[in-house]
């Protein structure tokens, strides 16, 4: 077996130091009725490296890569184009096969990272700190509503309408077992988010008001007004950015007066990888820090005043306060959020502005030609790279003949929200700098095929 | 200061001079400093080339518009690639030693699993695309599904939870769930002490009370305490197998069948599941629920902390209430992807609900279904027997050198603990883990588990070898040596590494947790 260095000469040696006789000798604690007699039954046996490439290879060919197809899928997993040089670094060893740094004299070029991406992460929210990062958005989203009730006090947390309903489930799933109150509706096929719905959900029992921006479809809802009401109540606001390339283009939240930021990472460097892993980014005011989940880098001295980095504040984490712990969270995505500080080193400012404008410009492109397709109409008035568009008909339908034209053209409604009948006939289309005018056109004549 | 290592080479140290020279670069030969990113960039540079055309945004935009992105500075691609390049050279790897870190499981990484998980046709799938262009990634995992289950001998598991504490949090939501359904309002989750912090922290999330299982002095969980515990009250126990001590509870059995029959479920950490892959399977133990680490059994790479992935196998009795999506097969070999849409049509009314967006981590079940096929229940039985053989080879090669405190109650499993007895007056566990690091390894975990005083947990795995051991070893047995005679060189290790000991309470008194240079000017 190519992975284990040890030969029988050595195994024969080494029991012989140990005083065994057999290596089942030291598997005398687990009781004889349970040990198995060999190799389970049924299972195959070890294979060739080629052997198994050859079985992985036929299973990834029966997918249709996005890459292979017009293609304009989003709703919390977007595509962009990764630089060759992201994936190269992230495979080198000394990242790829690091542990989490525990050992800080030995670990500085994680921690360094870690460190840089914070900073990368506040300044993109606009906050002044955030974490090393989570499972993902959905998860970030549920810590947030759970810190926002350590800080103030309280139990009901209001999800906006056009908040991704994944992240919900999540939410709802966590808050059964907590007993928060969430107060959530599903949105409605309206050309703008229901602002004055959400403020008038806040109240003083209101922990925090979460907020996906730009929203679930595609609309960009007025945080500015959202946190006034909040911070009037005593609630915090929560924004949830699905997309963070969407922050090259409009305000950063923190500079809205949101006081905890959110979001998916995946959209920059990590990839599609058909839902995971992925990278939750949070990032909050400085005074919350101590009630911030996850773990945290921070900069100190070594024992001759050179300058290192350490994980800190650890007094919130499982492993020193167990039951008592901000969160049981253990890990965070260390790679993904590598390859996402890597990618946003790359692209700086100037770099995820222009990519923000262009992925803005092929949606610009996409909903004037959807819109010349018959029985078909735009709905949002405000978006960045993804909006919603109205068929006349079933979109789940309309999505399922488009793949059989091999046109990858969108996410319908039907599948995110298969209670709202009313949201049947809704279309999310996403677009990216790796969108171009033959893929728009594919998709309008796709839809009028299929619509036909 | 250094012994002779087992090859009969013996380091040059240079001149206490020459290793106190300062340059003007700060560099020193290649060991090499490096600049923050942010110290690094000119502003408006970038490293990317964008060459579609963008538009005048929409005007409805207006009021939205961002108004300042000079606070992101960004490198040139050469710059970019030289940042992370000279990173890297800072960090300890699995790719450049062992990284013994106890209930941890650093193994080698295959570089096939890389490989295949960046084929387009997993990598570069969206998890939202319709199921007919998706049935290979469907497929593979519920191929991983499968083995799981089959290795494990349970009934189900739920493949979504995003790492082992997530997993945990999964396995004990079931447990909550189905007490629901019975109608019964149990409080109390048992946990030995020895328990990895994340197990508490767990519980507490999910509401439950903890009570602490005493240890007997052997490092087993007390059975008698455990048992005399059970009641009406119990909702069940969360136990760690082999546990923390790196050992295997003898009763697990015996613990199943008293729980089961007071009412309770029983939770197992599946942490060291390397120990016993291919050899013994959980289900046959009366498990209820357990948590499988891709990252650590099926050597998923830890990325530096990450990304994890926890898919929990359940027993029939806990099956009903795991958590959406998961993947299902049909009668006529499809698969099928079970979610909020399909679930009452598939017979799955019963889940606790979501525990994340989408349907797991695709990009780790690939790396890890690769690393299983390539194994076989051949290889996987290996693996086991050579984790458990190399754990004993170390356990028993420093007998007398370091104290083992369950050292006579028998062999260990997959890692050999020893505690701090026997330093110098003034030594501590901490000075050894400082000192392997000069002798060029990894620490083992230290103070970890609670039950022993400066305890150290040393976990080979066994993509180690025999020679590889044997040097591991010589460095240990010469560190108890120097700090058992008091050497006071080892008391300031590291001094070979990127960095000394670094200040952890500074970092913590007053946390600087993001570069702030350009605002404080």
């Amino acid at each position: 077996m190519r992975y284990l260095p040890l030969t029988g000469a050595d195994r024969a040696e080494m029991l012989g130091v140990i005083g065994a006789a057999t290596v089942d000798d030291l598997f005398v604690d687990v009781p004889a009725e349970a040990r198995l007699p060999g190799p389970i039954a049924g299972l195959p046996m070890h294979a060739s490296e080629m052997a198994v490439e050859r079985h992985m290879g036929a299973l990834a060919a029966k997918n249709v890569s996005a890459g292979s197809a017009p293609f304009f899928l989003g709703a919390g997993a977007y595509r962009h184009h990764v630089p060759a040089s992201v994936d190269h670094l992230i495979q080198r060893g000394e990242f790829l096969t690091a542990y989490t740094p525990y050992q800080p004299e030995i670990a500085q070029g994680t921690l360094q990272v870690l460190f840089e991406f914070q900073t990368q992460v506040a300044r993109l929210f606009g906050v002044e700190v955030a974490n090393a990062s989570m499972y993902d958005g959905s998860t970030a989203a549920w810590e947030a509503v759970a810190m926002a009730g350590r800080i103030t006090k309280r139990k009901k947390a209001v999800l906006c309408r056009g908040l991704h309903p994944h992240y919900v489930g999540t939410v709802r799933t966590m808050a059964k077992f907590t007993g928060d109150v969430i107060d959530y509706r599903a949105p409605k096929l309206e050309a703008e988010p229901d602002t004055a719905g959400v403020i008038s959900a806040i109240d003083g029992e209101t922990s925090c008001v979460v907020v996906q921006y730009p929203d679930i479809l595609g609309r960009i809802p007025d945080l500015a007004a959202i946190a006034e009401a909040a911070h009037a109540q005593g609630a915090l606001l929560v924004a949830v950015v699905t997309e963070p390339v969407a922050l090259g283009l409009i305000e950063a939240p923190g500079n809205l007066g949101a006081d905890i930021v959110v979001g998916e990472g995946q959209s920059l460097g990590v990839g599609l990888q058909f839902g995971g892993p992925y990278l939750g980014l949070f990032g909050c005011r400085e005074k919350f820090v101590r009630q911030m989940p996850g773990r945290l880098c921070g900069e100190t001295v070594d024992a001759e005043g050179k300058r290192g980095y350490v994980l800190t504040l650890s007094t919130r984490e499982q492993h020193i306060r167990r039951e008592k712990a901000t969160s049981n969270i253990c890990t965070n995505a260390g790679l993904c959020a590598l390859a996402f500080s890597i990618h946003m080193t790359l692209l700086g400012g100037e770099g995820l502005g222009q990519l923000a404008r262009v992925s803005h410009a092929r949606a610009q492109a996409a909903a004037a030609r959807l819109a010349r397709v018959p029985g078909v109409t735009v709905l949002n008035h405000a978006y960045v790279n993804e909006f919603t568009v109205i068929l006349p008909g079933d979109a789940r339908e309309a999505v399922r003949a488009m793949a059989d034209r091999f046109v990858l053209g969108g996410v319908s409604l039907g599948r995110l929200y298969p209670d709202a009948s009313d949201l049947a006939q809704g279309l999310l289309v996403c677009t990216s700098e790796l969108t171009t005018d033959e893929d728009i056109e594919a998709l309008g004549a796709a839809l009028e095929g299929v619509l036909a | 200061m250094s012994g002779v290592n087992a090859s009969g080479w013996r380091p040059e140290m240079g001149s206490a001079e020459a290793a106190d020279m300062a340059t003007a670069s700060g560099d020193k030969g290649l060991m090499l400093e490096e600049p923050l990113i942010f110290e690094l960039a000119a502003p408006g540079t970038t490293g990317v080339d964008i060459d579609a055309p963008g538009a005048q945004p929409l005007a409805s935009l207006g009021k939205f518009l961002r108004k300042d992105m000079a606070a992101l500075p960004g490198l040139s691609e050469p710059e970019t690639v030289r940042h992370y390049t000279r990173l890297s050279r800072q960090n300890y790897a699995i790719d450049l030693g062992p990284f013994p870190l106890g209930s941890c499981t650093m193994k080698h990484n295959p570089r096939l699993n890389e490989k295949v998980a960046r084929l387009p046709g997993f990598a570069d799938v969206h998890p939202l695309a319709p199921q007919q262009t998706v049935s290979g990634a469907l497929e593979a995992i519920n191929q991983l599904a499968f083995w799981l289950i089959e290795l494990t001998g349970m009934h189900g598991v739920a493949m979504s939870p995003k790492a082992g504490a997530h997993g945990e949090l999964c396995g004990v939501l079931c447990i909550k769930a189905a007490l629901e359904a019975r109608g019964e309002d149990r409080k109390v989750l048992l946990v030995p002490e020895s328990a990895h912090g994340t197990n508490p922290a767990t519980a507490a999330f999910a509401g439950f009370t903890i009570e602490n299982i005493p240890a007997t002095d052997e490092g087993r969980v007390d059975f008698a305490a455990l048992e005399a515990r059970l009641g009406p009250d119990v909702a069940g126990v969360m136990i760690t197998n082999p546990n923390t001590c790196g050992l295997f509870e003898r009763d697990m059995k015996r613990i199943g069948d008293a729980v089961h029959a007071a009412g309770g479920y029983v939770y197992c950490d599946g942490a060291n599941f390397n120990a016993i892959v291919g050899k013994v399977r959980p289900g046959d133990l009366g498990i209820d629920a357990m948590h499988i680490n891709l990252h650590k059994t099926f050597s998923t790479p830890h990325g530096g902390g990450g990304p994890g992935s926890g898919p929990v196998v359940l027993s029939e009795a806990l099956s009903p209430f795991g958590p959406l999506p998961y993947t299902a097969k049909m009668p006529d070999g499809s698969v099928r992807l079970v979610e909020e849409e399909n679930a009452t049509e598939m017979g799955h009314s019963q889940a606790f609900g979501r525990m994340a967006a989408f349907h797991g981590q695709m990009g780790m079940f690939t790396r890890a279904l690769a690393y299983i096929l390539s194994h076989g229940a051949d290889g996987l039985k290996q693996v086991a027997e050579d984790a458990v053989l190399n754990a004993n080879y170390v356990l028993r090669s420093l007998d007398g050198e370091l104290d083992a405190p369950f050292g006579a109650s028998g062999p260990c499993m997959h890692e050999a603990l020893f505690s701090d007895a026997n330093l110098a007056e003034g030594f501590s566990t901490l000075d050894i883990a400082k000192g392997l690091i000069d002798e060029g390894f990894h620490p083992m975990t230290v103070y970890f588990p609670l039950v022993v005083h400066g305890a150290m947990l040393v976990e080979p795995t066994e993509t180690e070898s025999k020679a590889g051991l044997d040097r591991f070893i010589g460095s240990l047995r010469s560190l108890a040596r120097r700090a058992r005679q008091g050497d006071p060189a080892l008391k300031s290790a590291p001094h070979f590494a990127p960095r000394r000991r670094l200040d952890e309470t500074q970092a913590a008194r007053k946390p600087v947790l993001a570069w702030k240079g350009d605002r404080e000017a």
